[in-house]
């Protein structure tokens, strides 16, 4: 026991507004859609650059939110990052990747981190770096 | 001092094709969501690099990301709180004071199958979380000066060197403003011997591409000799 913690047992805790059960008014944009999570799980592993990508299942409207959909379709003839599918669809970042996280959990999507783990900012990049942006026209 | 013409005009962003912030409620099919109007990644196999652009208001980086971007430049609409401005703290509780800052970018394909991702980040100190935030994982940051307003540039680079973040600096030749010397230019703006400094036209892709030379090279100098 730990009496310092108040609030570790009995049945008068008072759950974190916004988890499942907990009876605190949220006020979330309708937009965001998240399901009333704090966050999907998964959401860290994305970056302004990750690449996404649709795969071929549609997310079933019954599971997924409009914006949800949007995101799917405005990938289906291509990839392109998190930032430029936020800025294509007007949204912020953040929610952005709570849409993208919510789908590639269902398989809707596929998200791919912009630089390989292997190959962090090192020399060999920089270099090559520099060889291309000399061969810019 | 503002009155000068520059080569940023204020005005410029609003004839860009810019998401509505009303787009949620407009069909998926907007123009803005079209396949037509969006420039698809042309493979996925290549790494994405990010740098930050980043200066006083009206220096000139949203010219310099334009003159540079094969894109259309896009924006985002960042939402920060008073209190925080991570990725998980965007709900927009009304007793928390939001702000909306909007961050220009664009896309740069390098030959090698690179590409290289320009933010054009505000230099205010109060969007230093933000800052913080896009500038994570970048190689380097171009910090933009204007040869009449030297010192607002001062507390860019503090945040900048705060951040840890290797950067050159572009001086944007305005027309009409007043050439100097590097040397002079320097020693204004108290640069560190090793900090590059380049003095361009943030209009024309050599001086720019240019920037990002300089840049590059400097990042090289700073990593280490052998792989660990």
């Amino acid at each position: 026991m730990t009496p310092g913690r108040p609030g570790t047992s009995g049945a008068a805790t008072t759950p974190e507004p916004g988890t499942p059960g907990g009876r605190g008014r949220r006020l979330v944009p309708a937009y965001l859609a998240t399901g009333g999570r704090e966050r999907p799980r998964g959401t860290a592993d994305f970056d302004r650059l990750t690449v996404l990508v649709s795969t071929d299942q549609q997310p079933p409207e019954m599971d997924f939110g409009p914006e949800h959909r949007r995101l799917w379709t405005l990938l289906r003839p291509g990839a392109l990052t998190v930032v430029e599918c936020a800025a294509h669809l007007g949204l912020p970042v953040s929610a952005t990747v709570f849409l993208a996280a919510d789908l590639v959990g269902g398989g809707h999507l596929l998200a791919r981190s912009p630089v390989p783990k292997a190959e962090a900012i090192d020399r060999t990049l920089i270099e090559r770096l520099l060889v291309g942006l000399r061969a810019l026209p | 001092m503002d009155s000068v013409p520059s080569p940023e005009p204020a005005t410029a962003p609003v004839a860009e094709p810019r998401p509505e912030p009303d787009a949620a409620a407009a069909p998926a099919t907007g123009p803005q969501a079209g396949p037509g109007t969006v420039r698809y990644l042309p493979s996925t196999g290549q790494t994405l690099m990010k740098l930050v652009v980043t200066g006083p208001f009206g220096v000139g980086k949203t010219t310099l990301i334009r003159t540079l971007s094969e894109i259309p430049t896009l924006h985002t609409e960042e939402v920060m709180t008073s209190s925080s401005a991570g990725l998980d703290d965007l709900r927009g509780l009304p007793e928390k004071s939001t702000t909306t800052v909007a961050v220009d970018f664009g896309r740069l394909t390098v030959p090698g199958d690179l590409v290289l991702y320009l933010f054009g980040t505000p230099g205010q100190e109060r969007f230093f979380p933000l800052w913080q935030d896009i500038a994570r994982g970048a190689l380097g940051a171009l910090v933009m000066a204007d040869t009449r307003r030297l010192a607002d540039s001062f507390p860019v680079m503090d945040m900048v060197e705060e951040q840890g973040l290797p950067y050159a600096v572009a001086v944007n030749r305005f027309p009409g403003a007043p050439a100097h010397s590097d040397e002079v230019l320097r020693k204004h703006l108290d640069l560190a011997p090793e900090t590059p400094l380049v003095q361009c036209d943030a209009r024309n892709r050599r001086d720019s591409i240019g920037t990002l030379i300089a840049l590059a090279e400097y990042v090289l100098t700073r990593l280490p000799q052998d792989a660990p």
